[in-house]
């Protein structure tokens, strides 16, 4: 049924959907509304599910670990300080092997404090082990959701997923959303059933101590394990496309790249401005298009390479950096075309730090700054009489 | 595609505003992508809210510049913003007023005022003006029915007391009459 929800609700009523036996949170903007409405859902006796109120992030983190653990499916959700302070439980959840869901709503990271949007936070957790989908809109935060966890319970995969969409751009957003019907997401997703699961009955033991005779071979596994997800993600696309009529999700997303000579990648709901921006661009006979990146991790160099192949000026668009280098996407989509017979030029560029918003003037922009010399970190929209202004040393 | 900007005060039902009108226009088969815009994350602080909407799915994800209608709640933010920098021409502007507001002249754009503040009072008996502004908008603009926008409240207050709906509704259909 087509409701008109915030993405909050989508991302909500998309999880209702998957009916985790366990969900654990820390309230923190902007996410605090997923977990609200899903506090709600139990409250009111439509989802049946435990849902433990904690004290931080690290300890909803543990919660959900410990439940799933168990085998039990389970739900969390955070943003910015609370993601860095789940860091070190993130990694064991994946060092463990457990395909929790976690929806992270995209924000900046303190000092200076910042509620505002940006892609810092999850990119401070690109090297975990976690695999990571972007939500360019309302409806794909909803459905990348149920993906996850069936892409995450695949027992050649076993590995969890974090579901990232942008902090009030979508968290906080209005519009249209298509929510499927219970019956059709239990048959796409039945019930997580495991036999690696703490149980007094059959006892395992997880996490346990790995000294070097042992230990490079699990990091090996995950690798192989993501590796596979990279064939898997675009058929459980596929699938979803055949149960529910639409085609969300998959590595990435083209749009107009045929006979482009400029191209823009972005992540997330950026990459719906960048769309927009192509059609008025291609309507005055520029030969332009973008790349949206929706699987992070694992990376989809070939997928990506088959996109942009023929495609001589490359611009990546986002909202991270990795301080004292470059855009973390930016230096990955430069690999790529390492020992490959085409050399586009590619750009890097950093915008959207915080919360500055990126208007279509802007990407406008960026297009033309594609026509000029080939710079790698080129940040956009900057005040340049705010530079050296906030601290005296 | 339409492009509405709200100038409002956090608390004073920006969002909500947005989001009921994206709910009338697509009970009548638009699509609207409505969102806020935070300063400081307290009460009275200045915000916006934004609303696009259009016959085809809404992308662009960035802050309104150019609207094509502008929506006041709190008319002191006219003194300390200007409220009408990049205002569309032709575009119209739906300004809550009170005693002794200062009413700008635009030469390139209509401007309507409304006590909506007072009719709040008298129907809602809160200072809610956002709720009235829907209605002037829906006469002013033609871009939706009274009844989509009655809907989408009557929606909004799904669960709550039955009489902060019929208020509410009262505080819509003055507003749609007064300008």
């Amino acid at each position: 049924m087509k409701r008109f929800l915030e993405g909050s609700r989508a991302v909500a009523e998309a999880i209702k959907l998957c009916k985790p036996g366990v969900i654990s949170a820390y309230p923190i903007t902007p996410q605090t509304h997923i977990v609200q409405n899903l506090a709600q859902f139990v409250a009111d006796g439509e989802l049946n599910s435990q849902f433990v109120n904690v004290e931080s992030e690290h300890s909803a983190a543990s919660v959900v670990l410990g439940a799933i653990a168990t085998g039990v499916r389970a739900f969390t959700a955070t943003s910015s300080q609370g993601l860095l302070l789940m860091g070190e439980v993130i990694y064991n959840i994946a060092g463990m092997r457990l395909p929790l869901v976690l929806t992270c709503a995209n924000r900046a990271v303190s000092a200076p404090i910042n509620i505002w949007n940006d892609h810092q936070d999850s990119l401070a957790m690109r090297d975990t082990g976690w695999i990571q989908f972007y939500a360019e809109n309302n409806q794909e935060a909803l459905d990348l959701h149920i993906q996850a966890y069936k892409l995450a319970e695949n027992k050649e995969i076993m590995l969890p997923v974090m579901v990232c969409i942008d902090g009030y751009i979508l968290t906080h957003g209005h519009e249209p959303v298509d929510i499927p019907e219970q019956e059709k997401v239990d048959q796409f997703l039945p019930p997580y059933s495991t036999s690696y699961k703490l149980d007094p009955s059959h006892p395992i033991t997880m996490g346990y101590l790995a000294d070097p005779t042992c230990y490079m071979e699990t990091r090996v596994d995950i690798q192989n394990a993501l590796d596979r997800a990279l064939k898997l993600i675009p058929q459980i696309a596929k699938d979803f496309k055949h149960t529910f009529g639409r085609d969300t999700g998959g590595l990435v997303e083209t749009y107009r790249l045929e006979d482009a000579q400029y191209a823009l990648i972005a992540q997330g709901s950026l990459a719906g401005t960048i769309k927009q921006v192509v059609d008025d661009l291609r309507e005055k006979g520029k030969k332009v298009g973008a790349l949206r990146v929706i699987t992070y991790r694992p990376f989809p160099k070939e997928a990506i390479y088959q996109a942009l192949k023929d495609v001589p000026n490359i611009g990546v668009v986002e909202k991270a950096i990795s301080l004292g280098a470059y855009g973390p996407l930016f230096t990955e989509i430069k690999g790529i075309f390492q020992n490959r017979p085409e050399n586009p030029k590619i750009n890097g560029f950093v915008a959207g730090l915080g919360g500055r918003d990126i208007s279509q003037e802007t990407i406008i922009e960026v297009f033309t700054k594609l026509e000029g010399a080939q710079k790698d970190l080129e940040f956009i929209d900057i005040k340049k009489e705010l530079l050296n202004g906030f601290i005296r040393f | 595609m339409k492009e509405l900007k709200i100038y409002a005060r956090a608390g004073q039902g920006a969002i909500t505003s947005a989001a009921i009108l994206g709910q009338a226009l697509f009970l009548e088969g638009k699509y609207a992508y409505g969102f806020p815009n935070f300063g400081a994350a307290r009460m009275g602080a200045p915000m916006n809210a934004f609303l696009r909407f259009d016959d085809k799915p809404v992308r662009s994800r960035s802050q309104i510049y150019h609207p094509d209608y502008i929506l006041i709640i709190d008319p002191s933010l006219i003194k300390s913003l200007d409220c009408f920098a990049g205002f569309k021409e032709g575009g119209t502007a739906i300004i809550n007023v009170k005693q002794g507001s200062e009413i700008p002249t635009l030469n390139k754009q209509k401007v309507i005022t409304i006590s909506a503040e007072e009719i709040a009072l008298q129907t809602i008996g809160k200072p809610f003006a956002n709720t009235p502004l829907l209605g002037a908008f829906a006469r002013v603009s033609g871009e939706v029915r009274l009844e989509s926008l009655l809907q989408a409240i009557t929606m909004h207050f799904s669960g709550k007391r039955k009489e902060a709906l019929d208020k509410n509704l009262e505080a819509v259909r003055k507003g749609y009459e007064a300008v």
